[in-house]
């Protein structure tokens, strides 16, 4: 037993906690670093969906019904499996069009329409007033229990009532986390970081008490199972059948009410949709909120279990083994702590279903009423933003009181679970407009009223009179004979239909009245000019917002009109800021410069959309501007118009490309010839520096012996031997020029003839020994004993070996310099290495050593060079089909190769 | 709404689940053996549960479109451009 106290004062200090967790988390989205703006606080946030019947009321239905408890989490599990398809959808619609509650997207769907609005809005407050109800019953019931001596809550009067004093507690904290200032996108940072927050305490909390049972109370989950599988009753809680037929159809049911439900309820449309800050953080939450929801389960059939053996079957309300295994086993603190994380779910789904069906009562019920009175619409120029925050927290407040009275008709006699299901099978009735109203441009504005309306009343009828009948409220005749004695009317057997349980029967009967109403009556008439712009704008959203969007409007407006309805719902400041804003991404000065065309009107009209819903916002810019209406065909040509203007810019863009396309090529063309022309001009100023070198000697030699007549003749017969060896390399050298000149512009000759490899490479080594023997070099000849025929041009190829030859002797050290010849053959051609051991090649030289532009300081280097030797060897090579390259070997020296083929490809009889 | 694979791997793994999370295949879990101590029809079901959410968060983590941007991004080695180094040793 704890102190009343005790219990009270940590209540306290964790709701305080959570406040400085919001207040917090506010402070940081306005110093631009918000906390909910990463994955996983959005996916904890949607963790909302466990609230209190999670963490009570599961245990409880499992304590009765074994795996009964899953289906509720099974069903948002495959949900968040196609949420990146359907839900993401979702969330572009309501940014792109600023939708602002669950009650908002369906009126702005089908045409923006008020009454529709309200409808919902009326369909969601009635629907979820049980299950605030549930949350009251939980918390009351879990500090009954742990204050109280027996822990069962005696009938008190409402003002000494608990549930009665949690209520209005959980109202003031609502009012504060929701309702504070006005905010044209109703997102609301500190709340859902304190839902986040509160998310992971009961997670921990029911973990906690999860380990305490299975592992304090009893030896382990083989211990718990074992002891359980012993007991005839508990066994049975095991399995599927469960002594009779397992109910498919309920399961089934379940499992569908609970997909709608995940994403149909206020509050989960609410921290889903429009508290959403990037659809991307989507991407994690389908994953880490299914497994959210499999962890808060993993212990909820092992303490069912624990508390049945631990009291004994039907001792003990199952609902509460949470609190009282702990508490008899007389571990107050964890008690205590697991009354904090019941506690925490219960807020958690309070505050923000409260908040969100708040803004729709505001929003879509007060306002557009409030609107209906001309001095309230047009004149005056008072500021609403007060009314407004003040509708709200009556709103709030309203629906925990009525969530209390709820308590007090039904409640007691329910268990949790069952009151909760009512909810889910209200607001299931959201989901086929809204699913239609997403994929389908058919669906109109009768048709949804009728479909929710009809979806509505058969769930009023068949579920929720029986749950006040059965509390005693209503004569029981009424649900066993009918109304009047009809028996066909009967509300749990409606027209005889048997074989459901109560929740499946009013399901199936009210989705089919819904569906068949929805698409009957949207069939019956097409959609008017509003309802099929709304259409399209929702069905094709990834489209819309993908670049220009049409408008739908025509009229006329005045800019200082819209500025003060602004000012007047947005506060002056605020609508001032938004209109400048507006006024410089269109490029003019002034606000009140402005054009007032369709696109400001549209602007203005998503602006006041956020903060009073598009219904009402649609109804005031009506109300200050002349409007004409749209016909189905005005809706067509404007949606042809900006389906041109969208082709036209996709034109464009595609023009831009390829013309940037073009650019870079030129451009990359004009590089080439730019490098091209300095290689030029190098390569010219190479081969003059080479012809000026021995021009300069036969000069200076020839001057002499003009100037000196009496020379004697045998220095005059040195100097002319000079001049003739001279000569000849400057012949050389033209020459190669030219050769090199010749084969780059394919004039060159070539006359082909069988060679005899062996023999070529013999004689070139023949013709080279003397050079090698100045050198004091040693020349290795390794030939295979019969080597192929070649059909090549046996000039050209011995041209290329005495390249190589010659070049391996220029760069040998002079005393010991040794060059290896091979000729290797294999089956398409043969390959001749000429091997040195001289410096080799610099590594990274490889590729620049066969361009003829790169020889300009080879030149200098070396005297007898001319640079274009291994360019016209490689040239000659390729024009055989063969290759020429540098050997990367290990050795020190360099290794040049090259490799024929036996038959020339045809292109060497090209210039026979 | 089904453009592109991964869109259909969602829809295919969400036929799968409903599939296998409902009559009649669920029953076939139902028989009176244990797996560690644990009763085959509960242990069942939550692994069922827990492959589906690891495959869910597979595609998701790791989707096609994803992977294929980043080979694109990937810097080309070639690119880097080298400024033409001094004359080789060796003609």
């Amino acid at each position: 037993m704890l102190s009343p106290a005790l219990v009270i004062a940590s209540s306290f200090a964790y709701l305080l906690l959570l406040f400085a967790v919001a207040y917090w988390a506010d402070r940081r989205a306005q110093a631009g670093r918000s906390v909910i703006a990463n994955p996983w606080t959005y996916a904890l946030s949607l963790a909302v969906y466990c609230t209190a019947w999670t963490y009570f009321g599961s245990v409880g239905r499992a304590a009765s019904g074994g795996v009964w408890f899953l289906p509720i989490y099974l069903g948002p599990t495959l949900v968040m499996v196609l949420g990146w398809i359907v839900l993401r959808k979702m969330i572009r619609i309501a940014k792109a069009y600023r939708i602002t509650s669950i009650a908002d997207f369906i009126a702005s769907r089908y045409g923006k329409s008020p009454l529709l609005a309200g409808l919902v809005t009326l369909i969601a407050v009635v629907g979820i007033v049980p299950y605030i109800a549930l949350q009251l019953k939980a918390v009351s019931a879990g500090y009954a229990l742990l204050t109280v001596p027996g822990g069962v809550a005696e009938a008190a009067h409402w003002s000494r009532d608990s549930a009665f004093y949690v209520a209005l507690v959980l109202a003031g904290f609502a009012m504060v986390f929701g309702a504070r200032h006005l905010d044209t996108t109703e997102r609301h940072e500190g709340m859902v970081a304190a839902i986040a927050f509160e998310s992971v305490v009961k997670l921990v909390a029911f973990l906690m008490v999860g380990f305490f049972v299975v592992y304090g109370l009893f030896d382990g989950l083989g211990d718990l199972f074992a002891r359980a599988q012993a007991v005839p009753q508990l066994q049975q809680l095991l399995r599927l059948e469960q002594g009779g037929q397992f109910a498919w159809a309920q399961w089934f049911g379940l499992m569908l009410l609970s997909m709608f439900s995940v994403v149909f309820l206020p509050r989960q449309f609410q921290v889903m949709v429009v508290e959403n800050v990037r659809e991307d953080h989507l991407r994690r939450a389908v994953w880490v909120f299914p497994l959210y929801m499999l962890l808060i389960n993993l212990f909820v059939l092992p303490i069912a279990l624990g508390g049945l053996l631990y009291f004994g079957p039907g001792q003990g309300n199952a609902e509460n083994f949470v609190l009282s295994l702990p508490l008899a086993a007389g571990q107050h603190a964890l008690a205590l702590f697991a009354f904090v994380g019941g506690l925490s779910a219960a807020t958690g789904m309070v505050i923000v279903e409260t908040v969100a069906v708040s803004t729709m009562v505001s929003n879509e019920l007060v306002l557009p009423l409030l609107l209906r009175w001309r001095h309230l619409r047009s004149s005056g120029g008072q500021d609403f933003t007060r009314l407004l925050l003040g509708i709200r927290r009556a709103a709030i407040l309203g629906v925990l009181v009525l969530g209390y009275v709820y308590f007090h008709l039904a409640g007691e006699a329910y268990a949790l679970v069952s009151i909760g299901l009512i909810s889910f099978a209200a607001v299931a009735q959201f989901a086929p407009v809204v699913l239609g109203g997403m994929y389908w441009k058919g669906g109109t504005r009768l048709g949804a009223l009728a479909g929710l309306l009809a979806g509505f009343l058969m769930w009023a009828y068949t579920l929720m009179l029986p749950s006040i009948a059965k509390s005693g409220w209503l004569d029981m005749g009424f649900i066993a004979h009918g109304p009047w004695g009809l028996a066909w009317l009967r509300p749990e057997q409606l027209l005889g239909l048997q074989g459901f349980d109560g929740l499946t029967h009013s399901l199936f009967w009210s989705m089919l009245a819904n569906v068949v109403a929805y698409v009957g009556v949207s069939l019956w008439r097409a959609p008017s000019g509003r309802e099929a712009s709304q259409a399209l704008l929702f069905v094709d959203v990834f489209e819309r917002t993908a670049g220009s969007s049409p408008v739908f409007w025509r009229g006329r407006a005045n800019t200082q009109d819209l500025l003060r309805l602004c000012e007047r719902f947005l506060g002056a400041a605020k609508a001032q800021a938004l209109f400048d804003g507006y006024a410089q991404r269109m490029g003019v000065r002034h606000a009140l410069a402005l054009r007032p065309d369709a696109r400001l009107v549209q602007f203005v009209e998503t602006q006041l959309a956020g903060a009073v819903g598009s219904a009402s916002a649609r109804a005031l810019v009506a109300s200050v501007a002349e409007e004409e209406t749209l016909s189905p065909e005005d809706v067509l040509r404007i949606l042809d118009e900006a389906s041109q203007i969208r082709a036209y810019s996709r034109a464009l863009e595609g023009k831009s490309r390829s013309l940037e396309q073009a650019t870079a090529e030129l451009r990359a063309a004009n590089e080439q010839l730019q490098s091209l022309d300095r290689l030029k001009d190098d390569f010219m100023s190479s081969v003059t520096h080479e012809l000026r070198t021995p021009l300069t000697s036969i000069r200076a030699l020839a001057e002499l012996m003009q100037d000196d007549a009496g020379m004697p003749q045998a220095q005059r017969q040195q100097f002319v031997g000079i001049i003739v060896a001279e000569t000849e390399r400057l012949t050389r050298l033209v020459n190669q020029v030219l050769d090199m000149a010749k084969i780059e512009s394919g004039h060159a000759e070539w006359h082909v003839a069988p060679v005899d490899m062996r023999a070529l490479v013999q004689r070139a080594v023949a013709t080279t020994a003397e050079v090698f023997r100045e050198r004091a070099a040693q020349v290795q000849v390794q030939l295979p004993d019969e080597a192929p025929v070649l059909q090549a041009d046996p000039d050209r190829i011995l041209q290329v070996l005495l390249n190589l030859l010659s070049n391996a002797a220029k760069f040998v050290p002079s005393p010991g310099g040794r060059v290896q010849v091979r000729l290797v053959p294999d089956a398409q051609g043969v390959t001749v290495c000429v091997q040195d051991n001289g410096p080799g090649v610099q590594p990274g030289h490889e590729a620049m050593i066969f361009d003829r532009f790169h020889q300009t300081d080879l030149g200098v280097q070396v005297a007898h060079g001319t640079g274009l030797g291994l360019p016209i060897s490689r040239h000659i090579a390729e024009h055989f089909g063969g290759r020429l390259w540098l050997e990367p070997s290990a050795q020190p020296g360099a290794c040049f190769c090259f490799w024929l083929p036996r038959q020339a490809p045809s292109s060497g009889d090209k210039n026979p | 709404m089904l453009k592109g694979l991964g869109s259909q791997r969602l829809v295919a793994l969400f036929a799968g689940g409903w599939v296998l999370f409902n009559f009649p295949l669920l029953g076939l879990w139902d028989r009176d053996a244990t797996v560690w101590g644990i009763p085959l029809f509960p242990a069942a079901l939550f692994l069922l549960w827990g492959g589906l959410i690891a495959v869910l968060a597979w595609l998701m983590e790791w989707p096609e479109d994803r992977l294929a941007d980043r080979s694109e991004e990937r810097p080309d080695d070639r690119a880097g451009g080298v400024p033409p180094p001094p004359a080789p040793p060796q003609e």
